[in-house]
């Protein structure tokens, strides 16, 4: 009787286990694959030769280079701003602590368009704080790669310091303290023990930053001008496509910068998965 | 190589760690530095070794004074609670990390990791990361790591503490082995008297920062200079001002005038020794240690009536501590006499 009780005990555990999946896969099918999937069929609706041509023209080579030039900029910079910044945090306490700690949370706080017009106040030759001055050194911001960076550096600023401050706090400082007994001096010390250990934590804030910039729309459309040719991004190609009405051309861009993000998530799981073997 | 310390001071925020303490670490020794926690022995040993920054005082290594030096150039092998092994290294990188940073050659180091490994029984899992270790294989590890650097002093923070009492038995049974072969100077912090006696030659008792006595164990043992040392290095019963070692109390069925009535209350068989528990008629818990064959001839159950005879006490009056062997009891003697039981005739 006993097991008779308990199997039916296993039976509704059963039950509710499976509808409990069926409603997270149905909402994430529904929430997360549905557009991703209309996407692709949309894309290819009229053969691959539409979306290619609008990749391949002159303006949508030139948004791809951009948006990879904004990676190859901001992503290096907030990466070792990142680590710089999380290192402090964890490992100095003093009490300007909570307000960094505080203020490095803005991006995520602030609308992304609120965080371009706060730039484009800045930089404005025309009485921004910043911008007579640099018009005079020659120094063009707004309306050229300059801004883009960064209206990027800001988007993307917090995730590195997020993800790399509490693998940090989780590894403690024994084994630093252990190398020091060991003779190694406060660089040897970070490059060979610190970062190998918070270097998963650091390559997941890495991948969250690049999606982050490569998607980034609303304070690079500010800053930027979205000068076709000149300072439009892949978001901003996609958004310029799809008021031209090229819907082929709108779906195939968003396609790339899709397949992009994927890309460097892959990348992420194939260096992991090669450490771990 | 020798240590010493001179009027070290450490606080934390309002806590003071180490107030004015000085020890002496002869050449070649091994020393324990033993104490509750909070005592201030790990601080002390981490000041030794540079990982904390003292308020005040100096630290000696062979004569000279390292105080200002960084942790890195202070050349002391160091070994944690926890093992702080390197979790992104194998054993072999663990143990030869000293080694590249002192940028030896690779066979040289090859060399030296592997004659390592045999000494501390690890060769055959170079290859292994920390994770996939034992804690005693561990730590043994970390001791490995520490010594290949030919460090000038080896100093062990609760080595033991993380591991279970079997392990724990053997490695300080092999520390102490491995000390006769290497005879680097070492000192080791723990908060197991029973552990301390049996590695160190030299105990150092730390309580509340300060250093209550230093000697050796048998110093320490019969010739306590306080309560707290007395109390801490072995059991002791308290019998009013008195304090004495449960195996320095007779139990006997037959009172005289030096006895004390106790109401057995639980009888502990530990193997040859016995532990008999007693309650007195002032409330006062004791104990008494026998052997199994004195407790076979007494005949002693527990709940019955038994009589208390201190063989050896000890009282500390003020700062000077005094023996009194075989006559003196508290009863009787004490201040409004409710210390101990009028000695029943």
């Amino acid at each position: 009787m006993s097991s008779a009780s308990a199997r039916s005990h296993v039976g509704s555990g059963a039950v509710s286990r499976w509808s409990l999946r069926i409603l997270g896969l149905g909402f994430l099918a529904l929430l997360l694959a549905a557009p991703l999937v209309i996407i692709f069929t949309e894309t290819f609706k009229d053969g691959i030769s539409p979306p290619l041509d609008a990749i391949t023209s002159e303006n949508g080579l030139h948004a791809l280079k951009l948006s990879l030039l904004m990676v190859a900029i901001a992503v290096p910079l907030n990466t070792i701003f990142g680590v710089v910044c999380a290192i402090l945090l964890v490992r100095h306490k003093w009490k300007g602590n909570a307000v960094i700690d505080a203020v490095i949370n803005l991006p995520f706080a602030l609308s992304p368009i609120v965080i371009g017009l706060a730039l484009y106040l800045l930089y404005s030759t025309n009485g921004g704080w910043f911008g007579p001055t640099l018009a005079e050194a020659g120094i063009e911001v707004l309306f050229s790669v300059p801004g883009m960076v960064l209206a990027s550096i800001f988007v993307s600023l917090p995730f590195v310091v997020r993800e790399t401050v509490p693998v940090l706090q989780e590894i403690g400082t024994e084994q630093e303290q252990a190398a020091s007994t060991l003779g190694a001096n406060g660089w040897q010390t970070f490059w060979r023990i610190t970062l190998p250990s918070i270097r998963w934590g650091v390559a997941y804030g890495v991948v969250l930053t690049t999606a982050r910039v490569l998607g980034e729309f609303g304070a690079v459309t500010i800053v930027s001008g979205s000068i076709s040719g000149e300072t439009e991004t892949l978001p901003i190609f996609v958004q310029k496509q799809f008021d031209a009405f090229n819907e082929p051309g709108a779906y195939g861009a968003s396609l790339l910068l899709a397949l992009l993000a994927l890309m460097t998530l892959l990348a992420m799981n194939l260096l992991k998965r090669k450490e771990d073997a | 190589m020798g240590i010493s310390v001179e009027g070290a001071n450490k606080s934390f925020g309002d806590f003071q760690a180490l107030d004015d303490v000085s020890i002496e670490v002869p050449d070649g020794s091994l020393t324990a530095l033993l104490g509750p926690s909070g005592s201030g022995k790990s601080t002390l040993l981490r000041a030794i070794a540079g990982l904390e920054t003292l308020d005040g005082g100096r630290v000696l290594i062979d004569g000279e004074d390292v105080s200002k030096k960084p942790t890195q150039k202070r050349e002391v092998g160091f070994v944690f609670q926890h093992y702080a092994a390197f979790k992104h290294m194998t054993v072999y990188e663990n143990v030869g990390f000293g080694l590249k940073i002192r940028k030896w050659d690779k066979a040289k180091i090859s060399d030296r990791v592997h004659e390592l490994l045999r000494l501390v029984q690890l060769d055959g899992l170079a290859g292994r990361y920390p994770s996939q270790l034992s804690g005693g294989q561990r730590q043994r590890m970390a001791l490995a790591r520490a010594l290949a650097v030919e460090p000038q002093v080896l100093l062990l923070d609760e080595p033991f503490g993380a591991l279970d009492a079997k392990v724990r038995k053997d490695l300080r049974t092999w520390l102490r082995h491995l000390h006769d072969e290497m005879h680097v100077t070492t000192i080791f912090v723990t908060h197991d008297q029973e552990e301390a006696m049996d590695v160190a030659g030299q105990l150092v008792v730390m309580n509340e920062g300060r250093v209550e006595q230093s000697g050796t164990a048998d110093d320490l043992y019969e010739h306590p200079a306080n309560e707290f040392v007395m109390s801490f290095v072995g059991e002791v019963n308290r019998l009013g001002d008195d304090f004495v070692r449960p195996h320095d109390m007779e139990v006997v069925l037959d009172p005289d005038d030096r006895t004390q009535e106790g109401l057995v209350q639980r009888i502990v068989t530990l193997g040859f020794e016995v532990r008999v528990e007693l309650v007195l008629s002032d409330g006062t818990e004791v104990w008494a240690q026998l052997t199994r064959n004195e407790l076979q001839r007494l005949e002693l159950r527990e709940g019955q009536i038994a009589y208390l005879r201190p063989i050896q006490a000890k009282s500390f009056n003020g700062s000077s501590s005094s023996d009194s062997q075989g006559a003196s009891t508290p009863s009787g003697s004490q201040d409004g006499g409710d210390a101990g039981l009028p000695a029943a005739v």
